[in-house]
């Protein structure tokens, strides 16, 4: 994929479809251009098991075939700038993925529109809520669904497309200066 | 600069405009298919734009959402349009580029936009020279 970002929003796929209520999606970039993402679910969690075997692409929870390349794919983006990722989960509890790339290496794509992805995370799950927090050296960036349903009430949906289209506009505008 | 106090105003918007939805009820659901293969294919622009062009021209009844993966990964992005009591309508290998065509055509018109669906898609493949 050409973009980081269209990596976060695959995996976070991952976490709507175990069930998750509530998904973090921390992102923190230091001095030195490293970004970690830190994914967290309350989703129904792996068993030792499953996840012993989830970076092999013929393990896959769906029906409809036999192979899954998302967590292949996101383990190969991150190692080949030198990263990681790493996968905790317990079962009945959450899972939480952590991935580390380095920024300035040849091989790492560009982080790309990141409002967006975050947007469509939302929009995609709109029954899920979404705490998302970009952290750099010059400043930070946050959403919680938590905050805007409150504002919205029962009577708009978080997928409706003017929840989509201000997600991505506010988070553009608080992106645009970190 | 935008504030959370704006989904006020998208709220008190939506309240007059759901007793309209309400009564009319003919309800058009677009999906769009985002599993790994729509994604890496493209999904996310075009799901994007479906959006916005929903947005602007300030259509109702449109239920827009996503999906897992369709089946026919060489086709992605993929979209699917069912508008009640007409057959279910696939378009293939999609770009921000058609979404206004499809939007106009379709969605409001009711024309379904046939060079770009899964049928012509697949006639081209077998007629032509396959890549």
């Amino acid at each position: 994929m050409k973009e980081l970002s269209l990596y976060f929003l695959d995996i976070v796929k991952n976490s709507t479809a175990a069930g998750a209520s509530l998904v973090k999606l921390r992102l923190t970039e230091d001095a030195e251009q490293t970004l970690t993402v830190v994914i967290g679910d309350d989703g129904r969690g792996m068993s030792p098991e499953f996840l012993a075997r989830v970076s092999d692409p013929f393990t896959t929870t769906r029906t409809t075939r036999k192979v899954g390349m998302g967590i292949p794919f996101f383990r190969m983006a991150a190692e080949q700038t030198g990263g990681s990722v790493t996968l905790e989960s317990t079962e009945g509890v959450g899972t939480t993925v952590t991935a580390v790339f380095h920024l300035s290496h040849l091989d790492c794509p560009p982080v790309g529109d990141l409002p967006g992805a975050v947007a469509l995370m939302i929009q995609g799950s709109p029954q899920c809520d979404f705490l998302f927090t970009h952290t750099t050296p010059r400043g930070s960036a946050a959403l919680d669904t938590r905050e805007m349903r409150e504002l919205l009430g029962g009577d708009v949906p978080l997928d409706d497309p003017s929840v989509f289209m201000w997600v991505s506009e506010y988070l553009s505008e608080q992106e645009a200066n970190i | 600069m935008k504030s959370l106090e704006e989904l006020k105003a998208i709220r008190e918007r939506m309240k007059n405009q759901m007793d309209v939805r309400d009564q009319s009820g003919d309800n058009i659901r677009v999906v769009v298919g985002m599993a790994t293969c729509g994604i890496a294919a493209g999904a996310k622009p075009v799901m994007a734009a479906i959006l916005d062009e929903i947005e602007r021209r300030n259509l109702h009844n449109i239920t827009v959402a996503q999906t897992g993966c369709i089946g026919v990964c060489r086709l992605e992005p993929i979209v699917e349009v069912y508008v009640p009591g007409e057959e279910k309508v696939t378009y293939v290998k999609m770009d921000p580029d058609k979404v206004p065509t499809i939007v106009g055509e379709h969605l409001v018109n009711h024309q379904v936009v046939t060079r770009y669906t899964i049928g012509e898609a697949l006639a081209a493949e077998q007629g032509g020279d396959s890549k």
